[in-house]
């Protein structure tokens, strides 16, 4: 099947067979490949992407579910040349190691942040309990977290 | 050496050496999803590999028939046993000097056991090949527990092998036991527990993987794979497909986490090199989560008994251990070639006694082999966790405070260097003062007096300590090897001329910031910037020869390494520098980033200038450049130790235990950069209150692995993770050139005992005395009953 | 773990869906959040020859309330609950909405596609079955609203005919005083419940229990309704020994299995703690 996925703001084109996984799509067919894979029974977040804005399991959804709607992967982070307040973050607070779930750890804290411009460290342990880090142990992206969530207050206010 | 609070820094922030929290270089490609992982890696014309793998655990293997499969649009091959044979492949070295199976031909010996592998244009079409391989198996009786395999009537597992009789892989005994037998006759006291510290498994984020390109005109075979020891692979590689090692390039890109899952060469990485040969195009290879779980290099699986024998005051007279490894169908443990319990005999730990014995045996049986050092110094993680545990249950057997009869027990300050009953040399040490900042953190009287009142009002929590001691950065070259090749590591060190550096190691990093750290230590023994310095690592090609990353050696060898070749370098600047200063070598002094004639400092140059001179006006008598290479053999192991105290709540009505508190108070030495030492402290408690409270693989009694995916097994997140409180004492190694000991696993090693004790603790005044990990409610629940 | 091949549809009608359904037959399949059904075609424990997606169905996203019912939709995710304020009419509903899963899995998965699937380790049937909810069936030639406990057929499986499926799910809102709660043990998040207990009570004028529901998770082949403990507690003054009886007679209607989360007689015992401790929140919620 023919589909069209506008990610990070591109149009993308595929065709694709109705069972293609979505964060194959992403990977192989647009090449977008900071989105990836750890795991085959929706456990680990390492592919999550924004669908419209909201955090998904890339690997459970089929590319031709995301016909027509807006994808917003790790390479889309990005505000213009710098970094996003998530994206730098990670870095001054040591928020990852291996770097493999990082992608979609900033993608969920991202979208809390959105919804919630300052979450307690709970709001922000439970908004990433659908990803799996192997390396932080999470302290560190929890601070991450808080450091974006400040920085932003900052610029607002 | 002097126990300190904390390191200072020697180098300014601008040059960033030993003890600056830099931030990490690595992270800017990481942070913009443009890492490069082993499954982003893309070559023209490149196939797909996906593995057909046993569903039984132990079966003859009667016949394959592929034929449906090979008409399959897009298929191209499908390799099995036989033709893997023809190539002299079907078996494979492991790194215990025992063989695998690459592709079974015989038999299957375990339930994920490669049986054939379909090379096709696309990994879905691979995967549908699969499903339409037809084999037939002949069932046999499963052996899925080393008690069993060891009974007269098992079946023999290991029929490939001609005069093997039994399913015994090894024994091995060290300590001296009539000294220890002689302890224990004398003792007052002897407390014994029995214990299984369960299978577990690493299990990255990212799978293990592989991209063979055998260039069919060169016959240059260049392999990107998730390697902790691309060196070792490549000879290993060599030895295995017979091919030229010149010929050979094993690239470990970035890599998603290791923990010792990829220290081992598996049967996937052979045969999707093999396709690559015999096809002449790319063969791309990686793990499913399900395959990573089945198949590849599990760790621990011990059952361990040990007593202690203690005299009327309570001091350790002797320790007495006897183990069972539950090996799998190969014995294919990563450790060094003269300990098969690997480093386990470190089990008296932090205590000073003079006899000690441990006898060793490991059973083959149907389940996956592996026994890596699971983010663990090859053993010492069940040592410590034997040892701890025993210490807790002693101390409560004479109801003695457990941090009093550590205190009392303890291997003193001023006894290091100190020569363990077993023959290990402890560098250095300070336990006690470890203990007392834990305790004052925790706030572990206010604790005590809590926890009797709780008591009284039934409520039940308990306090649990672990002051492991650690034995790392394996290792010198007298005693240790892993398949023959010494375990010493290298750095190449060049100097560019306008003082800008390239550092190239031969430990591999996979997520630890060796690209960050390791050019810390030569800004601190050179002065330059540490942001001057690119650290180059895991290209075969383009790095000298190390073991790898594993074992927490990177620090202790491969930095060890880094250290020994600034200090080359530095050598020859003095040289260069005197040349320019026109004094004599003898005559300079040295601050990081310039030499200066003794007596007037204004006389000085810098080591950019120095750098520049090396290229533009070097003495006569001294060759041209500023590089060089360093093979470090470490004169001993480095011994990190620490005191860990968890406070638990637990439920008695339910058995559910939650952590109230974690304190964590490590010295691994001296710190190079403390921000990334307290991210590896986080990441390696976190895998051990795992183990202690939901992660481990077992097996029904068919043979098929419970815990073959994330749903059953358990990896804990953000939620479930303990709130860790971190402190830190740094006493230097005395040996290491820049005092440093290793981190990477301490945590690991050290953690699973406190959280074990602590719910021990809740329960002790009940008569619990053990349960095994995972601590998991049902076994809180039935203790409590049956106590 | 590549799903097999299968055709597929994407409606953006209820109508729409249903005359494929009806033209499908037994070839054809619903998929709403795919979190059970992908998972398992990855697997292979599912091949569906035909799915017809019902996420282009705006219509059927939607939760409300409505003649003294709240109402779930059949593109209601779980989290769509989580954030409704009208979903908090319910206590046993909105109190078991957060722990389903995980935040990305709730963000996807439907209600409905859960109270579908029958997975009797699944929660929602056990908040269903206590809130004695109806769920609201089409198929092209009509609709039906069928009882929860006629709803759920065995392990896996619904009372659906060919053709049909679920728009909706609506559960009670009583009048008078009520509360409710669900408990869950699970390992940690991500997990499907080791034991999960719903409870609601609703109470009448004079403080006694007018009707309870109590509906266990994972403790049998089935979501299992414990009528003999909402029995007990029918027309009774609440108390903490009519709970500790009611939470005995609840752990009787359980019959687990020992596996990897635990030991059998451990869950039934678990089973009864939860009852006991729900009803007291239940009540608890109900007076406040
Ligand atoms: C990691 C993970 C953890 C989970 N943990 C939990 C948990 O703790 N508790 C829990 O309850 N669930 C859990 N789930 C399952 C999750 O809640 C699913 O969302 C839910 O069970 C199914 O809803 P769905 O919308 O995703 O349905 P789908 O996966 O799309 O469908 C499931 C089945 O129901 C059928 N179906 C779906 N909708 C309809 C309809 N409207 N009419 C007729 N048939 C329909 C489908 O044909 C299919 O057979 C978990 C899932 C994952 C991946
Ligand atoms: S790869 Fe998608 S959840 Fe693990
Ligand atoms: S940084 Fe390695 S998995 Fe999170």
């Amino acid at each position: 099947m023919q589909i069209t996925i506008n990610v990070n703001g591109t149009e993308h084109t595929a065709d694709v067979e109705p069972r293609r996984l979505l964060v194959d799509a992403i990977r192989s067919d647009f090449g977008l490949r900071g989105t990836h894979i750890g795991c085959d029974t929706t456990s680990c977040g390492a592919c999550t992407v924004l669908v419209d804005g909201v955090p998904m399991k890339s690997c459970t959804m089929f590319a031709v579910q995301a016909d027509g709607a807006s994808v917003t992967t790790v390479e889309g982070l990005k505000q213009g040349a710098e970094l996003s307040n998530v994206q730098k973050g990670f870095a001054q607070e040591h928020g990852l190691q291996c770097g493999f779930c990082t992608p979609g750890m900033m993608l969920v804290s991202t979208a809390l942040l959105e919804e919630n411009p300052d979450p307690s460290e709970d709001d922000i342990r439970w908004a990433i309990s659908g990803n799996i880090c192997r390396c932080t142990g999470y302290v560190n992206i929890v601070k991450a977290v808080q450091w974006a969530a400040a920085q932003n207050g900052g610029e607002e206010g | 050496m002097q126990t300190q609070t904390h390191h200072k820094p020697c180098t300014s922030p601008e040059i960033g050496g030993v003890g600056h929290s830099l931030r990490r270089v690595e992270d800017a490609r990481f942070l913009q999803g443009a890492g490069n992982y082993v499954d982003d890696v893309n070559l023209p014309g490149m196939l797909h590999m996906a593995i057909l793998r046993s569903p039984v655990a132990h079966a003859k293997l009667v016949s394959i028939d592929s034929s449906a499969a090979m008409e399959l649009d897009g298929v191209l091959a499908v390799v099995t046993g036989e033709l893997m044979a023809q190539h002299n492949l079907a078996w494979m070295p492991t790194l215990s000097g025992d063989t695998q199976a690459v592709l079974a031909t015989d038999k299957v010996r375990y339930q994920g056991q490669e049986v054939a592998c379909v090379i096709a244009t696309d990994r879905y079409i691979a995967e549908d090949a699969l499903r339409l391989i037809d084999v037939d198996y002949e069932e046999l009786e499963p052996i899925t527990n080393p008690q069993r395999s060891l009974e007269a009537d098992a079946p023999l597992i290991r029929t490939d092998k001609e005069d093997v009789t039994d399913n015994v892989s090894f024994t091995w005994e060290a300590g001296d036991k009539d000294a220890t037998d002689a302890a224990f006759a004398k003792a007052a006291k002897v407390v014994s527990i029995e214990t299984h510290y369960p299978r577990s498994h690493p299990s990255p984020l990212e799978t293990c993987g592989i991209v063979a390109d055998v260039h069919p005109a060169t016959g240059k075979a260049t392999i990107y794979m998730t390697s902790q020891a691309p060196h070792a692979h490549r000879t290993l590689f060599a030895l295995v497909a017979g091919l030229p090692e010149q010929n050979i390039r094993i690239i470990s890109p970035d890599i998603g986490g290791g923990f010792g899952n990829k220290v081992p060469i598996y049967p996937g990485y052979v045969v999707a090199t093999a396709a690559s040969l015999l096809i002449g195009l790319p063969v791309k290879w990686v793990e499913s989560r399900t395959e990573n779980l089945i198949s590849t290099g599990f760790g621990r699986d011990y059952y361990m008994t040990g007593s202690l024998a203690l005299d009327d005051n309570g001091r350790i007279l002797g320790l007495r251990t006897d183990l069972l490894a539950d090996q799998g169908a190969f014995y294919s443990d990563a450790q060094p070639t003269k300990f098969r319990a690997g480093l386990f005999h470190i089990v008296t730990g932090s205590y000073d006694f003079d006899a000690a014995h441990v006898t060793a045996k490991g059973a083959f049986t149907n389940k996956a082999p592996g026994g890596v050092a699971y983010r663990c110094s090859f053993r010492v993680t069940e040592a410590s966790y034997l040892i701890e545990r025993l210490i807790q249950n002693a101390a409560n057997e004479i109801g003695m405070d457990p941090a009093e009869f550590r205190r009392m027990n303890f291997i003193q300050p001023e006894q290091f260097p100190y020569t363990s009953p077993t023959g290990f040399v402890y560098d250095s040490g300070d336990y006690e003062t470890a203990m007392q900042m834990a305790m004052d953190m925790v706030g572990y009287d206010e604790l005590r007096a809590e926890q009797a009142a709780a008591r009284e009002e039934g409520r039940l929590m308990g306090i649990g300590m672990a002051s492991f001691t650690e034995v790392v950065g394996a290792g010198p070259a007298h005693t240790y090897d892993i398949a023959g090749l010494k375990m010493f590591d290298s750095a190449e060190l060049r100097v560019h001329p306008t003082g800008k550096a390239i550092l190239k190691l031969g430990v591999k990093t996979q997520g630890q910031g060796h690209e960050t750290t390791f050019a810390q230590i030569v800004a601190e023994e050179l002065g330059i910037p540490a942001t001057d310095i690119a650290v180059m690592h895991g290209d075969t090609d383009n790095t000298p020869y190390g073991l790898g990353t594993y074992a927490s050696r990177s620090t202790p060898v491969g930095g060890g390494a880094t250290a020994m070749v600034a200090r080359k370098l530095r050598d020859k600047a003095r040289k260069i520098a005197a040349h320019l200063l026109e004094a004599s070598p003898e005559d300079l002094d040295w601050e990081p980033g310039k030499f200066s004639v003794k007596g007037s400092p204004d006389s000085s140059v810098s080591i950019q200038d120095i750098a520049f001179a090396a290229y533009t006006n070097h003495p006569e008598d001294e060759e041209a450049g500023l590089e060089g290479v360093h093979y470090y053999n470490p004169p001993n192991m480095t011994y990190p130790f620490g005191t860990y105290i968890v406070v638990v709540d637990l439920d008695p009505d339910t058995g559910v235990w939650t952590v109230r508190r974690m304190v964590a108070v490590d010295d691994c030495g001296v710190r190079i950069n403390p921000m990334i030492v307290d991210g590896q402290i986080h990441g390696g408690l976190t895998e051990g209150f795992a183990k202690a409270n939901m992660q481990w693989i077992t097996f029904d009694e068919d043979g098929n692995c419970i815990g073959s995916n994330f749903m059953d097994y358990l990896v804990p997140t953000a939620w479930e993770t303990p709130r860790f409180e971190l402190g830190e004492t740094v006493t230097p190694s005395p040996h290491h050139p820049i005092g440093a000991k290793g981190v990477g696993e301490s945590a690991t090693v050290g953690s699973p005992a406190a959280f074990v004790n602590a719910v021990i603790d809740a329960l002790a005044h009940l008569g619990v005395t053990n349960i095994d990990m995972p601590v998991l409610p049902d076994r809180v629940w039935k203790a409590i009953h049956n106590a | 773990m590549y799903p097999p091949a299968f055709e597929y549809q994407a409606p953006d009608t209820l109508e729409g869906a249903l005359a494929a359904l009806a033209e499908l037959g037994d070839e054809g399949r619903v998929l709403a959040g795919g979190q059970s059904l992908i998972p398992m075609m990855k697997f292979h424990l599912a091949a569906p020859a035909h799915l017809v997606d019902i996420n282009r169905i705006s219509e059927l996203s939607y939760i409300r309330r409505s003649n003294g019912s709240l109402c779930i939709g059949a593109l209601a995710r779980h989290n769509d609950v989580v954030r409704s304020d009208d979903a908090k009419a319910s206590d046993v509903v909105s109190s078991a909405a957060p722990w389903i899963s995980d935040p990305l899995v709730r963000n996807r998965g439907t209600v409905c596609g859960s109270v579908a699937h029958c997975d009797p380790e699944g929660d929602w049937n056990s908040v269903m079955l206590a809130a004695r909810a109806e769920v609201m069936v089409q198929g092209s030639s009509g609709s039906r609203r069928v009882g929860i406990d006629d709803f759920i057929v065995s392990y896996f499986t619904n009372s659906l005919e060919t053709g049909e499926m679920v728009t909706g799910v609506c559960v009670p809102i009583p009048s008078g005083a009520t509360g409710g709660s669900y408990m869950k043990l699970e390992r940690k998040i991500g997990d499907y419940a080791t034991v999960g207990v719903a409870t609601q009570l609703e109470l009448a004028d004079d403080g006694s229990i007018a009707q309870a529901g109590i509906g266990l998770t994972a403790v049998n082949y089935q979501n299992t309704r414990a009528s003999a403990a909402e029995d007990m507690l029918a027309g009774e003054m609440p108390s903490d020994e009519l709970f500790a009886e009611a939470a005995a007679a609840a752990a009787s209607a359980s019959d687990p299995q020992t596996d990897v989360r635990g030991d059998a007689d451990w869950k039934r015992n678990v089973v009864a703690v939860f009852t006991r401790r729900g009803l007291a929140q239940a009540l608890a919620s109900a007076g406040s």
